[in-house]
């Protein structure tokens, strides 16, 4: 695992130095951290250490006040939500954020939104192109659909689904948009073994078999240490640790964080 | 100059009497999360029992504790039939639930008491007093005095009281509230119960000055402009929102009106409201909430 | 069982899209059509057409519009009736001002003009939402009513600015009869639902929704939030405006600014809240309950003895009972009269089983 870590030459995603806070209170704090391509990444720390404030600002939910994004060779200032979906970034959310009026099936073509090339116009008078491209779109949604296994449920408003059901419907949302970087916010949060074990093999599925880079926060050290190639320590919004997993483990900052001894 | 000032004055105090609608607004808003559309209704319920009891021979103390009785009531019965069914339920939801409620108000006030245009004279001589070189009417002295005194008795229920203290808490954080055990259904009858009291006061001036009608529910329309202004949830950007809409409202009446045909008082404040929204979202005193996702 | 939907399986997906999967349903649909289009005009009277069947046609088509914008997109709007007398307004001074213009044409016109303001007014939404968009929209509702009065010019210079609809002709054939307003109503709300259908069932349609249940997510799924928000504020204006003109020249003849004032929009929004908010059908079911209670409640009132009870006090039960209505529906059904025709005809599927 860490000869592929370094093995590769230019990551794909470079946080340099990003700094973020509100109203005063620093959530991220001069973090730098890479992300190689075709790898899985994982945000690891305490609550309120910072990670989901991390994603916030790679995917442009939230600006950060310095630093830079390098993203699949650009360097960007700041993202907006919009430019990082259209440049291949999807995501998940920690408290889901689905389209809780919609079906499963809606949920997930909402995803394949940027894939759409006629206009709303065609698609109101149902004109040339429009029929065959529906058909297109819900092919790659069932795809999706099948490759997470939730075929059974998908005609169900996603608002009446178990909770462990819809996280798995989020990502299958996020990973409808085919992105080439996937940020997953505690994927597996409020599961219990069977359906981590089960989520952990989707995001291993998903990175072996599209290749698709993933950045995951996640608060279960077993799996973390199981599935990332790359693991990534905050606390208190500052980075502590960075390295392989076997690396991590040894780093006496990561266990004093972990363990509670301050020093 | 003395002109400008004259309408600006008599601008201002107009504004006085849009803050005491938008006060009942803030109350109800702080505590339940709910813009109350049926403000407006509660202002003409309450003037129209009061000025009919009171053209049924009773004295005027008399008609005030029974108005204010009735208002009680209101309260109670909105809280039990339509806000506790709605727990929990988006802002959009309540905010159509007090529409459906104003129509059932006004409907309930009209068969009650009839249609017709009620007077109502409280005493106060509305002749011009000269201050200054300027002509103010007296009424609007009074009506302002009124309004200062009434944001001093809620001001000390809030900041001196138990359940000011409680309703503060909810404004703050009504899950924290819950927890601490403050029962929300009494906070929430207690708010709709004070925010009827500022509609009766608010109704009594506007009656006195405008006649008890119909019309008088229609002022919660320009209540909504000068909440945009001051924030929802302040009452000190109430009365301030409600002063620089009577102000310019009328200003622009006079200055600005004849250019475009007049008329304009009726969409100015909106097209004020919105400009300032495009500049302070949260208005001049509201708190801008962080998204957290 | 009434619904026999054994062997009906999907096998393109083109079938799976369809609105009515079940074939009952397909031949039902047209049989309705049929109905209102050929038998309808021989069986019903004028009093049906000009004071039912064509306000309740109307009033549908205004449902949709404010669903659009509200049901969908999630936006909330009390300028509804400001867009239908933009659309009034534009309608006739497009068949005033430009001889020889197919009424079709001006009427698609008058919905542009509709929209055009819709889009405006709508502008704000992209940094204002819930409530503070109320004040866009009454904004909306006051100035046009203003603008409409003040300037004579909208009216033609008539007086306290009535406008008075052009003779109903397309192609040379009368539409003036109330059977002919009739058709000519029914013609036209088939085909903008039909749009309206597509519009809801398309990318579009579910950027909407999207962006009513979490505008956030929508933005990271790369939703453009401000196009997605102004086209349904352009679209709801567009179906609103047709809706406003079919009010003036198909069931009014006669119309003025104060005929679009605020209860209309209140109107409006109630057949939604009442017909189910993100409902085709509850647009239909909300616009006939609107039109048909208040019929029902004053005739009703004349069957009790003479002076009990005054046309006033009918138009304040009127109100109450609107009021209770709204908030029973919103505590009980807050999916509308849809939701629950829904449900009988998932009971009629397995009918005479229970489960």
């Amino acid at each position: 695992m860490s000869t592929r870590h370094s093995a590769v030459p230019a990551p794909l995603l470079a946080l340099d130095n990003i700094s973020l806070s509100f109203k005063g209170v620093t959530a991220v704090a001069g973090i730098s951290f890479s992300v190689a391509p075709g790898e899985i990444c994982a945000l690891i720390g305490p609550n309120g250490a910072g990670k989901s404030s991390l994603l916030n600002v790679i995917n442009g939910v939230y600006q950060a006040q310095e630093g830079r994004i390098h993203f699949a060779g650009q360097v960007q200032r700041r993202m907006r939500p919009h430019d990082a979906a259209q440049r291949g970034i999807a995501r998940t959310f920690q408290n889901i954020a689905l389209f809780k009026g919609m079906t499963v099936l809606d949920n997930v073509l909402t995803g394949r939104n940027l894939k759409r090339r006629s206009s709303w116009l065609e698609q109101a008078l149902r004109v040339g192109r429009v029929a065959a491209e529906d058909d297109l779109q819900r092919e790659a949604a069932e795809r999706v659909i099948a490759f997470l296994q939730i075929q059974p449920w998908r005609d169900a408003i996603v608002g009446t689904l178990p909770y462990g059901l819809q996280k798995r419907v989020e990502l299958a949302r996020a990973l409808a948009a085919e992105p080439t970087l996937l940020l997953l916010d505690e994927p597996m949060a409020g599961m219990n073994a069977e359906e981590k074990a089960q989520m952990s093999r989707f995001i291993v599925d998903i990175n072996r078999e599209f290749g698709t880079t993933v950045v995951l926060i996640e608060h279960d050290i077993g799996v973390v240490m199981g599935i990332s190639h790359h693991v990534v320590v905050l606390d208190y919004g500052r980075k502590i640790g960075d390295g392989p997993p076997d690396q991590v483990r040894q780093n006496p900052d990561v266990i004093a964080a972990y363990l509670g001894t301050r020093h | 100059m003395d002109f400008f000032f004259e309408v600006l004055i008599g601008g201002l105090l107009a504004g006085v009497m849009y803050a005491l609608v938008a006060i009942g607004f803030v109350l109800i808003y702080k505590a339940s999360g709910v813009f109350n559309f049926a403000q407006g209704a509660m202002v003409l319920f309450s003037a129209l029992t009061f000025v009919s009891l009171l053209e049924r021979g009773l004295p005027f103390w008399l008609a005030f504790v029974l108005t204010l009785a009735a208002m009680v009531l209101l309260a109670l019965a909105v809280e039990r039939v339509v806000l506790r069914p709605l727990v929990n339920r988006s802002p959009i939801t309540l905010f159509m639930a007090t529409l459906g409620l104003s129509y059932m108000i006004e409907g309930f006030a009209q068969a009650l008491w009839g249609a017709q245009v009620h007077g109502l004279e409280l005493g106060i001589s509305d002749e011009p007093l000269a201050v200054g070189g300027m002509l103010l009417s007296s009424f609007d002295l009074f009506a302002a005095a009124t309004a200062a005194l009434l944001v001093l008795v809620l001001s000390l229920l809030f900041s001196k009281t138990r359940i000011g203290l409680s309703l503060r808490a909810v404004a703050d954080d009504p899950v924290a509230a819950l927890a601490v055990g403050i029962r929300l259904q009494r906070i929430w009858a207690v708010v709709w119960a004070v925010a009827g009291f500022v509609g009766l006061v608010a109704g009594l001036l506007w009656g006195a000055r405008l006649g008890v009608q119909f019309s008088l529910s229609l002022i919660v329309l320009k209540a909504l402009p000068v909440l945009i202004i001051g924030g929802f949830t302040s009452i000190s950007g109430a009365i301030v929102g409600g002063l620089i809409i009577g102000a310019s409202e009328k200003l622009a009446e006079v200055y600005l009106g004849p250019f475009v045909g007049g008329g304009i008082e009726n969409w100015f404040p909106y097209v004020l409201a919105l400009l300032f929204l495009l500049v302070r979202p949260a208005g001049l005193f509201g708190e801008r909430a962080i998204e957290r996702v | 069982m009434l619904y026999n939907e054994a062997g009906q399986f999907s096998t393109r997906y083109a079938q799976d899209r369809r609105v009515f999967r079940l074939r009952q349903d397909r031949h039902a649909l047209l049989a309705l059509l049929l109905f209102a289009f050929v038998a309808v005009p021989y069986l019903g009277n004028d009093y049906w057409f000009s004071a039912i069947l064509i306000p309740f046609l109307v009033l549908s088509l205004a449902g949709l519009g404010l669903n659009l914008l509200t049901g969908y997109a999630g936006q909330l709007s009390l300028g509804s009736a400001a867009f239908m007398a933009v659309g009034a307004f534009a309608t006739y001074n497009f068949e005033l001002r430009v001889p020889g213009l197919p009424l079709l044409l001006s009427l698609a016109l008058g919905g542009v003009c509709a929209a055009l303001t819709a889009l405006l007014f709508g502008l704000p939404s992209l940094r204002i939402k819930g409530f503070y968009l109320l004040v866009s929209t009454l904004a909306a509702q006051f100035f046009v009513q203003w603008a409409l009065t003040k300037f004579s010019w909208f009216s033609n210079d008539s007086a306290s600015g009535v406008i008075s609809a052009p003779p109903l002709q397309l192609m040379g054939v009368d539409f003036s009869s109330p059977a002919g307003r009739y058709l000519f109503t029914l013609g036209v709300v088939v085909v903008l639902f039909w749009l309206g259908k597509n519009l809801v069932r398309s990318e579009l349609g579910r950027n909407w929704m999207a962006v009513r249940d979490m505008d956030t997510a929508a933005a990271v799924i790369g939703i453009p939030l401000l196009k997605t928000k102004l086209l349904a504020f352009a679209i709801s204006g567009f179906f609103l405006g047709i809706a406003g003109a079919l009010w003036a020249f198909t069931y009014l003849g006669t119309v003025e600014p104060h005929g679009f004032d605020l209860n209309r929009s209140f109107q409006v929004l109630f057949i939604i809240i009442i017909g189910g908010l993100g409902s085709l059908l509850g647009n239909f079911l909300g616009a006939a309950f609107i039109v048909l209670f208040p019929i029902l409640l004053s005739n009703l009132a004349g069957l009790l003895p003479a002076g009990l009870i005054d046309a006033g006090q009918v138009e304040n039960l009127q109100k109450m009972v609107f009021g209770a209505l709204i908030i029973l529906f919103l505590i009980k059904e807050p999916e509308g009269l849809a939701r629950l025709w829904q449900r009988f005809r998932e009971r009629a599927r397995r009918w005479p089983l229970r489960y």
